[in-house]
């Protein structure tokens, strides 16, 4: 496969896990060795650089701080390991390092131990120390992924204007497509150590290229259905079909919160409703169609109008994708 | 003055609460303290602190003075000296040595690493009589290690040297087995977020992983420092035992309770439990130290 970040780009890598979006992270570091292709940076070959020449900051899942030194230690790392003659003097350190602690909002914790941190407080201070080094690429591996879903949120948002602020380019790894989508310039939706889909985060959600994107960007109800003389016809139910579809049998997916509802004597796929339940902000209404039994979701505290268990009513996918059936 | 004022007005009156049982241990949720405690206490006393009494208490018999004579006596003295120096130098030999051997069979994965993985445990099982036989036979000035040091102009065999030798035989899987399983489990993002920052393998190794090892470092090495004071079977075939030059402590208690010298014997003990006790309790001191800065 073939992927190119961008200059100052925020590029996630979104995949399963086994996908191999932690080892392309790992190729990119240096920190493992492809069997064949090329890492380019610039025009520069990477990969003939060791991973201590490629100046790329590194962000571990665990956070992979240094237990025995303080946080200013642990910042400090990459500019007390250089050679005489590229080390900063002490007090240029210690500025660089104090300007690192505000740029993570960390001031005052300089003289902890990592273990007197949370979490969050970790993973700060582990993005710090990668900055510290000046990298011409960031790589985060999952940063996120062992912290509590608030502090996750909150990390995200700083994450984004930290990479605005900072203008490194940046490869983010994670499983969380919420995260992915929410986060990045552009997405890279990875399959089995393949490429499926790169695109921007709007473009990827909105036109999954494949069943498998569809699925993995959120939830998904699926039908089956036919392509004839352009319409699509699910069951009883036709429509217009979208442009560019394929003809034939397909599969039809949509996402369970885009649907309109009518009346049983409307048009739409024919629905009878066996369960709803409302969940937090949203209503589950669970309900069986052709057979298949469905979870669809509806905004706000109140029902559609005619949903109720026990009822029929016809519902209307209003942005279906539709796949050749395989 | 004014926090400590703080702290003693919040402590609750014990007249007005309901009387409360006092309890020497706090209340935990965990069954069987009683028993386990009760175990404990028992077995420790039995096996340990009343043979350690009567070894204490035994000297007195010949006086302040008596004591104070017998461990000044130039003989006593010198045996002292030659156990502990060089029980030290062999346990500290042993620190970067057993370090390397625990690095090389965690690390990498060679043909027969198991087997040698073995082999490190072999001076904790072999009687240490046949250790020390063995070790003479090679290490005599005709034996082929022994001859190939004369050949430089060093004498193995029956001298100081010899005794180090044994010693530092005997205390190597005290260390590499303390080393092995930190190294084992030693996560090895932290060495590569050290790679990635521009650190060296030098670099990476002793500021990061050795400082990580550090604690398990010094408790083998007070382990093996502890088991080299006490060791006899192994150290009496190769010493040459002479007296003031090669002649370790244990020993001379032996020579002391065969001339039925019971007192002065105990002396001698005494003397070397409490050099050991003092050494390892500083070691501990360093060790908790060292691990309590990487975890608070």
């Amino acid at each position: 496969m073939s992927l190119q970040a961008r200059d100052k780009e925020f590029l996630a890598l979104l995949g399963p896990s086994g996908s191999g979006k932690t080892t392309l992270l790992r190729v990119l570091a240096g920190l493992e060795k492809p069997d064949a292709g090329e890492v380019r940076f610039g025009g520069e070959d990477f990969l003939s650089l060791p991973v201590r020449r490629r100046r790329v900051g590194m962000v571990f899942q665990h956070y992979a701080l240094f237990r025995h030194m303080t946080v200013e230690q642990n910042i400090a790392f990459g500019l007390t390991v250089r050679s005489r003659r590229e080390k900063p003097s002490r007090a240029d350190i210690r500025a660089r390092v104090a300007d690192l602690l505000s740029l993570v909002q960390l001031e005052g914790l300089d003289k902890r131990f990592p273990a007197q941190l949370s979490g969050g407080q970790r993973q700060r201070v582990a993005l710090a120390r990668a900055l510290a080094i000046e990298p011409r690429m960031l790589l985060l591996d999952e940063p996120f992924g062992a912290l509590d879903a608030q502090v996750r949120r909150e990390l995200r948002r700083w994450l984004r204007e930290l990479h605005d602020r900072a203008g490194v380019t940046t490869v983010f790894v994670t499983h969380d497509q919420e995260e992915a989508l929410d986060l990045a310039d552009r997405v890279a939706i990875l399959k089995d150590g393949e490429l499926i889909q790169l695109g921007a985060p709007n473009e990827v959600y909105e036109h999954p290229a494949t069943p498998f994107v569809f699925d993995f960007l959120g939830q998904a109800c699926r039908l089956p259905g036919v392509i004839e003389a352009g319409r699509l016809r699910i069951a009883d139910w036709e429509s217009a079909a979208p442009k560019d579809a394929p003809g034939g049998p397909v599969e039809v997916f949509f996402r369970p919160d885009e649907v309109d509802f009518a009346p049983v004597d409307g048009a739409g796929l024919a629905a009878e409703v066996t369960g709803v339940a409302q969940r937090g902000p949203d209503v589950r209404i669970d309900c069986r169609i052709e057979g298949h039994a469905m979870e669809l979701i509806g905004h706000g505290p109140t029902l559609p109008i005619g949903v109720a268990p026990g009822l029929s009513v016809r519902i209307k996918p209003f942005r279906p994708q539709v796949y050749a059936a395989r | 003055m004014t926090d400590r004022a703080a702290a003693a007005t919040v402590v609750r009156p014990v007249t007005d609460a309901w009387p409360r049982r006092t309890r020497l241990v706090e209340h935990s949720i965990l069954p069987g303290l009683g028993l386990s405690l009760g175990v404990t206490l028992v077995y420790l006393g039995v096996i340990v602190i009343i043979p350690l009494t009567m070894l204490a208490l035994r000297p007195w018999e010949l006086g302040l003075d008596g004591v104070v004579r017998t461990l000044t006596s130039p003989r006593v003295a010198a045996a002292l000296r030659v156990s502990f120096g060089v029980s030290l130098a062999a346990a500290l030999t042993n620190a970067p040595l057993g370090l390397l051997i625990a690095w090389t069979l965690t690390r990498y994965d060679f043909p027969g690493r198991r087997l040698m993985d073995a082999f490190v445990d072999l001076p904790f099982a072999l009687p240490t009589a046949v250790a020390g036989i063995a070790l003479t036979t090679i290490y005599a000035p005709a034996g082929p290690l022994g001859a190939l040091a004369a050949k430089i102009g060093l004498k193995t065999a029956y001298s100081p040297l010899g005794i180090f030798i044994a010693l530092t035989f005997i205390g190597l899987p005290f260390v590499v087995r303390s080393i092995q399983p930190v190294l084992q489990d030693l996560d090895r993002d932290v060495e590569e977020a050290a790679q990635t920052l521009g650190a060296n393998d030098l670099q990476r190794i002793a500021l990061v992983v050795i400082p990580a090892l550090a604690p398990a470092l010094l408790s083998g090495v007070s382990l093996a420092f502890a088991r080299a004071v006490g060791e006899y079977g192994s150290v009496i075939f190769i010493a040459g035992n002479m007296p003031l030059k090669t002649e370790i402590a244990p020993l001379l208690i032996v020579i002391k309770l065969e001339q039925y010298d019971y007192a002065g014997a105990a002396a001698i003990g005494l003397a070397m439990l409490a050099i050991s006790f003092g050494a390892l309790a500083g070691m501990n001191a360093v060790q908790i130290f060292l691990a309590r800065r990487g975890r608070a």
